[in-house]
């Protein structure tokens, strides 16, 4: 399944970009960012915000796709957007990612079994049980969560729901550090 | 020492050198006016918002300062967002402070409550919605500072009623830091050294150069530069007047309706030298076929401008004055002697451009738009501020006007606002009383904010209105005319307008008249003489069009020149 899943990404035209914003943490915000995004056409696949340490400061992660001449476009645009501090695009950088998904998965007397396996294999929990259906939750970066989904598909997903990618860079330096 | 949010307002426009204001009033700014009442600014009470911004738009192009706005919440707010796009397609500075319903009933649907800020989020550069008064000195120094710096752009601030008359200490803060907005303004040195041994390779080299130039007060630089190299110039319609229009240097405009020998430089350049310019599709006509033979040096203070529709070469972000002096104190190390008289056989090929075509109009018995301006020059010597409308007016003006300076052409670049030419132009009357301020207007043109004419004569704002009208809206009818088979769908104003003499006496204002080719010069010398607003009519050539014209999405170099 997983070799499945590679080989579909290798035939992708425009790579995924995963961009880390610092932003000031007002009302509005948001809409700013997503305004750019949808203003110049641009595909939001996720995002993800939330205060940091300092409150008046957001991180926002946003899950885009574009070729590189687009991207660097988007990248400007978003330094230029005055309630922006900093942007990162992780792509060049290494970085850890997590995503948290949700599903509610169709469990038979057949199928209980093999459900209960899958969950257990990705680390995963039962987190809530109904008269035909569990309810999962995994945590784990983008391919873990996709191979969890293909497996899970043939089984029966009833409902999904995800929060989108957080990252942050490897080692110890941190975002705000100046030459990241 | 405690003050009201009005009086804060007040005080903070005095910190910021502010003289002058074009308002309209209305409920949610009632406490506002009434402290402006006994304000030592100069308030000019327009007649439509539009105008409102148009007006400070035209002051702030035509001075270099902030031009400032106050109108009230609701449809006084939403009726300033086409001049607040306007300025926002051209990077004007403006600041516009827009009245609102209270804190407490803002999302209720209250009466005149509108969403500006959710309006005018993607056209302006920032704005502010004023919830607490305690931030209120600090947004308006923030709003003044964003609208200047940098790439300038138009700012707009929102006042709920409740902030204008609550009351808190007022303290104005010293400085202004914004940690997301660092604007940069050095060029970084090794890009200079790096461009400047690219010229200096160049056989077939083009100065390209926009608005940028004249935000930055640079056309002395830009001259001296293009003189020391013996480099020709060619401007865009926003970088007209940044470098003398008959200078011998001069190419003239390029783009879709530049002159044969600008387009035709550029297209066998070997090397192109933008600077304060955006490679707008009006500029590059058909982009993969754009400048094919040259290596692109950028210098822009706005980075997102930069390999944004065409990848240049070597871009240098920063501010254009500074970056010229730079490279002009560079170049004092460098032998440039021969890297001059190497630029003679290319001197050579743009004569013969020159000879091929060169702006040109038949004259006959009616009177032809281009006659009208070219009239204009002889009269004024370029020393004038122009204004204009949009369309066939607006390209005619900047066809035979040659702009001998900066600040001298207010037109709608980006936006191509029609209705824009009248208040921009009574926005720099009122900047300089004593400066002859002309209107280049069509006749659908003039109509879309004709009601300013009460304004001028209010305050005895001498602006000359010339309106080229032909009974149709002329650039749309050029366009059915080459496009759509002659259709003339929507296009003919024949017949419908008012008599624009007559109109004029209505308002208090001289109106004039010519139908002749021997009237105008006469008529123009009446009207530039009389002391107050005068509208001259010049019944014009109904079917002349534009040329040269670059069909949209055609290279540069298949032009349409008869």
């Amino acid at each position: 399944m997983e070799f499945g899943i590679w080989l579909f990404g290798f035939f992708e035209v425009s790579m995924r970009h995963v961009i880390t914003l610092l932003v000031e943490n007002e009302f509005g915000v948001l809409t700013r960012v997503a305004g750019l995004f949808s203003g110049r056409g641009f595909n939001i696949e996720s995002l993800c915000v939330a205060e940091t340490l300092d409150p008046t400061v957001s991180t926002m992660t946003i899950v885009t796709r574009g070729d590189d001449q687009i991207l660097e476009q988007v990248l400007k645009q978003l330094n230029k957007l005055i309630s922006v501090i900093k942007v990162v695009d992780l792509i060049e950088k290494d970085f850890v990612e997590r995503e948290m998904v949700l599903v509610k998965v169709s469990a038979t007397p057949e199928t209980r079994e093999e459900i209960l396996r899958v969950v257990d294999i990705f680390r995963g929990k039962v987190i809530d049980v109904g008269a035909k259906t569990y309810t999962i939750e995994v945590t784990g970066d983008e391919k873990k969560i996709d191979a969890l989904l293909a497996l899970l598909k043939p089984l029966g997903i009833k409902e999904l729901v995800r929060t989108g990618r957080v990252a942050m860079i490897r080692g110890s330096k941190i975002t705000t550090e100046p030459g990241i | 020492m405690k003050k009201t949010g009005s009086q804060i307002i007040v005080e903070c426009l005095k910190k910021e050198g502010v003289d002058l204001i074009f308002n309209y009033p209305g409920g949610a700014v009632l406490p506002l006016f009434d402290e402006l009442q006994s304000a030592p600014f100069r308030q000019v009470l327009v007649r439509h918002e539009q105008a409102a911004v148009h007006a400070a738009d035209g002051y702030a192009r035509a001075t270099g300062k902030v031009g400032v706005v106050i109108v009230t919440s609701g449809p006084g707010a939403t009726n300033t967002v086409t001049g607040i796009a306007t300025a926002f397609m051209d990077s004007i500075p403006i600041v516009v402070m827009t009245g609102q319903v209270p804190t407490l009933l803002i999302g209720n649907d209250a009466f005149q409550e509108a969403d500006i800020i959710g309006i005018t989020r993607p056209c302006t550069k920032h704005n502010y919605l004023v919830k607490d008064i305690k931030d209120l000195a600090r947004i308006l120094k923030e709003a003044f500072y964003v609208a200047r710096s940098g790439r300038p752009g138009p700012v707009l601030i929102d006042l709920p009623k409740d902030t204008l008359v609550n009351s808190t200490e007022f303290k104005y803060p010293d400085k202004v830091f914004i940690r997301g907005y660092q604007p940069t303004y050095e060029g970084h040195l090794g890009q200079i050294q790096r461009a400047v041994k690219l010229m200096l390779k160049s056989k077939k080299p083009v100065l390209y150069v926009g608005g940028g130039i004249i935000s930055s007060n640079a056309s002395k630089e830009l001259t001296l530069f293009a003189e020391k190299l013996g480099i020709p110039v060619t401007m865009t319609l926003m970088g007209l007047g940044s470098f003398p229009g008959n200078h011998s240097l001069s190419l003239g405009m390029l783009g879709m309706h530049g002159t044969y020998l600008a387009n035709m430089a550029v297209m066998e350049s070997d090397l192109l030298i933008a600077i304060g310019s955006r490679f707008d599709d009006r500029v590059t006509g058909k982009i993969e076929s754009f400048a094919p033979q040259a290596k692109i040096i950028h210098i822009d203070i706005d980075p997102t401008s930069i390999s944004k529709n065409v990848r240049v070469d070597l871009p240098i972000v920063g501010d254009c004055k500074r970056i010229l002096s730079k490279i002009l104190s560079l170049l004092e190390e460098e032998d440039i002697d021969s890297f001059k008289a190497g630029l003679d056989k290319w001197h050579h090929q743009i004569e013969k451009f020159k000879a091929i075509h060169n702006m040109n109009y038949e004259q006959k018995e009616i009177i032809k738009p281009q006659y009208v301006i070219e009239k204009i020059f002889e009269l004024t010597k370029g020393d004038a501020i122009i204004s204009t409308e949009v369309g066939q007016n607006q390209m005619w003006t900047a066809q035979y006007f040659p702009f001998l300076k900066p600040r001298t052409l207010l037109t709608s670049g980006g936006l191509g606002t029609m209705g824009y030419g009248l208040p921009a132009a009574m926005g720099a009357q009122a900047a300089y009383p004593n400066k002859l301020v002309i209107d280049i207007s069509g006749d659908g043109s003039f109509q879309m904010n004709s009601q300013e004419l009460a304004t001028l004569v209010q305050y005895q704002m001498p602006v000359k209105v010339v309106i080229l009208n032909n009974g149709y809206l002329g650039m749309v009818r050029q366009w059915q005319e080459f496009f759509y088979g002659k259709r003339y769908a929507s296009s003919c104003l024949e017949g419908t307008s008012p008599d624009f003499v007559k109109l004029a006496e209505a308002y208090g204002a001289v109106g004039l008249r010519a139908n002749k080719p021997e009237e105008v010069l006469p008529i123009l010398k009446k009207a530039f003489s009389i002391p107050e607003p005068v509208i001259i009519d010049f019944v014009v050539d109904p079917e002349e069009n534009v040329y040269p014209m670059v069909p949209a999405g055609e290279p540069l170099n298949q032009m349409r020149l008869v």
